[in-house]
């Protein structure tokens, strides 16, 4: 017992002298500066413990859509040419690009682009097509021309074989990629299409050009012009054919294109829409433009598969909604064939 | 006279070919050139690593009896290894290279006398002679299992399928919150940032593999093994540094050493790599040494030197001895025959083993794939991932279609051009048949079969309409077809709709029904093989269209 006293007092004796009161007030100030700090930290974050729900999509109804005019036709059919004078007759039987497209505008074109195939297989939008178009988007004064879509096989094989990707580079036009990572949640006000992921190029848009082709499709006959909004959207698209006609009349309802041009120069007459035989492939060296997205989808279901609109539902629902007019014999139609 | 300048050099040629290695891997990748059009092929002569590597082209000639395409290139390695010795594992070898670097790293467990010890001449690097003996043996009985350990398939393997993927998610991560930011400065930086990765080291897609952490972490524990040992893998395990150390023997250069010079003092075994006692007093291992030149550039004395035509004592035999020697014979003669003696190749063949397009059937396979992971990194739909125990014990990591994760690319062969072995023989998207020259051939390269879940199938099972299956189905005319039928709800409303079937004639297994199915964990639309081109003896039908 003695003995550890002993060692007791000699420690005691080790030990520096106590802290002065001034260093004691310091010590304590830092451990309540740290103790605050860590108490108002956890008070905060306690009161945002939120079960984590997705942000409030945008309604973001895109209507590009262009005034009607007297003077010229809600659609136009032209024939007997190759892409680019199908193309340039089309616009000028509108009224030419400029009515489309002003100065300074941000356009967004929309061809197929979803297969990897080549343009004489019929499944993607003629390269050439869309290349005039761009070209005409630059003479109206656009300032941005983008080129994209969400294709369903590999996006790089897609724009590549499509020979999109090099035409519309070659025209000057900037060309996305769907990447992943450029989609926006938004609501998009249909009866069964509510949010979605919407790529976002085409939310920032001044004008959207739908390009379009005719092909084959084995749920409802054909896919056409509305069915092109598809490639819009991200996320699991692979339910849409549970209800295809509706949710092609919500997106019709939510994408309303500045104008429509229909590639026909060459269609996928069967095993659409993806094709791969030349066999299936008819050239029709036509163009089917207009400002009405539901004419258009009639006149060419019918001028091509011999669809009427009651196989077709999707049209007089659309039609219903106010997207335009199923019967397109009552609308001003302008004819034209070249050479 | 100046201390030499050889370590310099050889520290430029290493990070040289760590950088060329490292740029051919990310650039084994589908990058179509802008402003082209028609079919896609790779540009950058990704093989080449595995061309160079004579381990590659002696295993293939001993499974095969030929040699693929392009590995008669290791001959610009093998020939001037047996003049010179090495020096492709001091010089070249990225897998070296990181060994080297990481084993220079100071440590607790190699310091001064520890460090100088461990660097000294140990029995137990004649391991990798006998991981070389039963590989080689292997091989003879056709199997290329010796990929497991070739260090650049490890290499690949790791990195193109663990770690790079890895660091993709990682500059992802780091780069979102500058993405999003509200500061337009930050979101601008971000933005370029990305693009400029994009179009360098970045994948188009986050790539996903199977394993990939078991696979990266391995390798992070052989380089964490080389901070303990220098070089351990390379000393212990490495296939071809045995090789290349075999061949060396009857070469023209070696270390010379002065005795008279030389006071021992030890230092020329600080840096050595290879552990071959360049120290005075003992012979010098000559299959041992990667031609650093560590100690020529240590001594102080200058007292050693890499000279042609010496006449001094050394050893240059691997120093196996009998017992060894046969244990590697035996061991390679004993593994081929159990493995194939359990289930797997030939009998009981996994149903989901659907190999990549252009494959050769299943015991040719393997006795070329060296399970490199090539055609995984470079496949665009990251559709090809290493096998667990699908293809057997002897398949491992051998390449499979998860058409869940993605399908075949109709008109892609890429996987076909990297393959450095012909495991999966070259191939044209033509020869393929599916998209390309519909017609023009007599058939197309099948991968197996598609089969119906009708208990999971919308249209089937929940009266719903569906056939987003038919839609993707890449043939013209399409192996699914579809047929109408009434149907009845579950309100009791009867419903037209129409239901998929397969027509087995048509399909070619590519999985693109299974990939878009919306039941997406468990599609109601699969693919297996039976029915895969590659295999006469597992087919279904008589006769096929």
């Amino acid at each position: 017992m003695a003995g550890e006293t002993e060692k007791q007092t000699g420690a005691n004796q080790a030990q520096p002298p106590a802290l002065t009161r001034r260093e004691a007030m310091l010590q304590l100030l830092r451990l309540g500066g740290v103790a605050a700090g860590a108490g108002g930290a956890a008070l905060w974050l306690s009161e945002h413990s939120f079960r984590p729900v997705p942000a409030h999509a945008e309604q973001a109804r895109r209507d590009h859509r262009t005034a009607t005019d007297p003077q010229f036709p809600h659609l136009v059919v032209v024939q007997g040419g190759e892409p680019r004078a199908l193309v340039q007759r089309a616009l000028q039987d509108l009224g030419g690009m400029r009515r489309f497209v002003g100065h300074q505008d941000v356009v967004v074109i929309k061809p197929n682009i979803a297969w990897d195939r080549t343009p004489e297989q019929a499944a993607n939008t003629n390269p050439e097509v869309v290349a005039e178009v761009i070209r005409q988007c630059w003479g109206a004064g656009a300032k941005r021309v983008i080129v994209t879509d969400v294709s369903c096989n590999e996006p790089r094989r897609c724009f590549h074989r499509s020979g999109i990707e090099a035409a519309a580079r070659a025209e000057g036009a900037e060309v996305i990629l769907p990447d992943p990572e450029l989609y926006r949640e938004v609501d998009l006000g249909g009866v069964v299409l509510k949010t979605w992921p919407v790529f976002i190029p085409f939310l920032e848009a001044d004008k959207v050009i739908n390009l379009p082709i005719a092909k084959h499709h084995s749920l409802i006959g054909a896919t056409l012009g509305m069915k092109n909004w598809y490639g819009i959207l991200g996320g699991q698209r692979n339910r849409l054919h549970q209800s295809i006609h509706q949710s092609l009349v919500d997106l019709a309802g939510f994408m309303l294109p500045t104008v429509t041009l229909m590639d026909c120069y060459r269609i996928l007459l069967r095993n659409g829409p993806t094709g791969g035989s030349l066999e299936d492939v008819a050239t029709k060296k036509t163009m089917v433009a207009g400002t009405d997205p539901v004419a258009l989808d009639a006149y060419v279901a019918k001028a091509w598969w011999n669809l009427d609109p009651e196989h077709l539902p999707y049209l007089g629902m659309a039609a219903a909604r106010g997207l335009g007019i199923v019967d397109y014999d009552k609308l001003p139609v302008k004819f034209s064939q070249l050479s | 006279m100046a201390p030499s300048r050889l370590p310099m050099w050889r520290r430029i040629s290493q990070i040289f070919f760590l950088v060329l290695f490292l740029a051919l891997l990310i650039f084994t990748s589908l990058r179509p050139s802008a402003g082209a059009t028609g079919d896609i092929h790779l540009r950058a002569p990704v093989r080449l690593f595995f061309e160079w590597d004579p381990l590659v082209a002696l295993a293939n000639a001993l499974a095969s009896h030929a040699l693929y395409r392009g590995l008669l290139w290791s001959l610009v390695i093998l020939l001037p290894t047996l003049f010179l010795g090495r020096f492709f594992c001091g010089w070249i070898c990225p897998m070296g290279t990181l060994q080297h670097f990481v084993g220079s790293r100071p440590s607790e467990a190699k310091r001064g006398k520890q460090r100088i010890e461990s660097n000294r001449y140990k029995r137990w690097q004649t391991g990798k002679y006998v991981v070389l003996l039963a590989g080689l043996v292997a091989a003879c009985f056709g199997s290329a299992a010796i990929g497991w350990l070739d260090p650049f398939s490890l290499l690949v393997r790791s990195f193109g399928l663990g770690l790079l993927p890895a660091f993709n998610f990682a500059v992802r991560s780091l780069l979102a919150p500058l993405e999003h930011s509200h500061v337009a400065a930050l979101k601008a930086t971000g933005e370029t940032l990305h693009t400029v990765l994009q179009y360098t080291v970045l994948d188009f897609r986050q790539p996903h593999f199977a394993q990939g952490l078991v696979l990266g972490l391995l390798f992070l524990a052989i380089l964490a093994a080389s901070l303990r040992v220098t070089r351990l893998w390379c000393r212990a395990i490495c296939p071809l540094g045995a090789l290349l150390g075999a061949v060396s023997r009857w070469s023209i250069l070696g270390l010379h050493k002065d005795p008279a010079t030389c006071n021992n003092c030890n230092r020329c075994l600080l840096h050595c790599q290879g552990g071959d006692d360049p120290i005075g007093g003992v012979p010098w291992r000559k299959p041992e040494c990667l031609m650093c030149m560590n100690c020529v550039g240590s001594c102080p004395h200058e007292s050693l030197q890499f000279k042609f035509f010496r006449n001094e004592k050394e050893v240059v035999s691997p120093d196996l001895g009998r017992r060894r020697t046969l244990t590697g014979l035996a061991a390679g003669a004993a593994v081929v025959p159990l493995m194939r003696a359990n289930t797997g190749l030939g009998k009981s063949r996994h149903e989901r083993l659907l190999r990549p397009p252009g494959a050769l059937d299943e015991s040719d396979f393997l006795s070329r794939c060296i399970r490199c992971g090539e055609c995984m990194k470079v496949c665009p739909n990251t559709a090809l991932h290493p096998t667990f125990e699908e293809a057997g014990i002897e398949g491992l990591w051998s390449p499979t279609l998860v058409p869940r994760i993605g399908y075949c690319e109709p008109s892609c062969v890429l996987c076909s051009e990297v393959c450095p072995t012909g495991a999966i023989w070259q191939i044209t998207p033509k020869d393929k048949g599916w998209v390309v020259g519909v017609g023009q051939q007599a058939q197309p390269i099948r991968l197996g079969t598609a089969f119906y879940d009708r208990g999971r199938c919308l249209p089937w099972a929940m009266a719903t309409d569906c056939i987003v299956c038919e839609e993707w189905c890449p043939v013209s005319p399409k192996a699914i077809y579809v047929q109408e039928a009434q149907v009845v709800d579950s309100a009791g409303n009867i419903k037209t709709l129409k239901q998929p079937r397969i027509d087995p004639s048509r399909c070619v297994g590519c999985g693109a029904c299974e990939y878009a199915c919306p039941l997406q964990e468990r599609p109601a639309v699969y693919v297996t093989s039976i029915g895969e081109s590659r295999s006469p003896a597992s087919q279904i039908l008589l006769n096929r269209k």
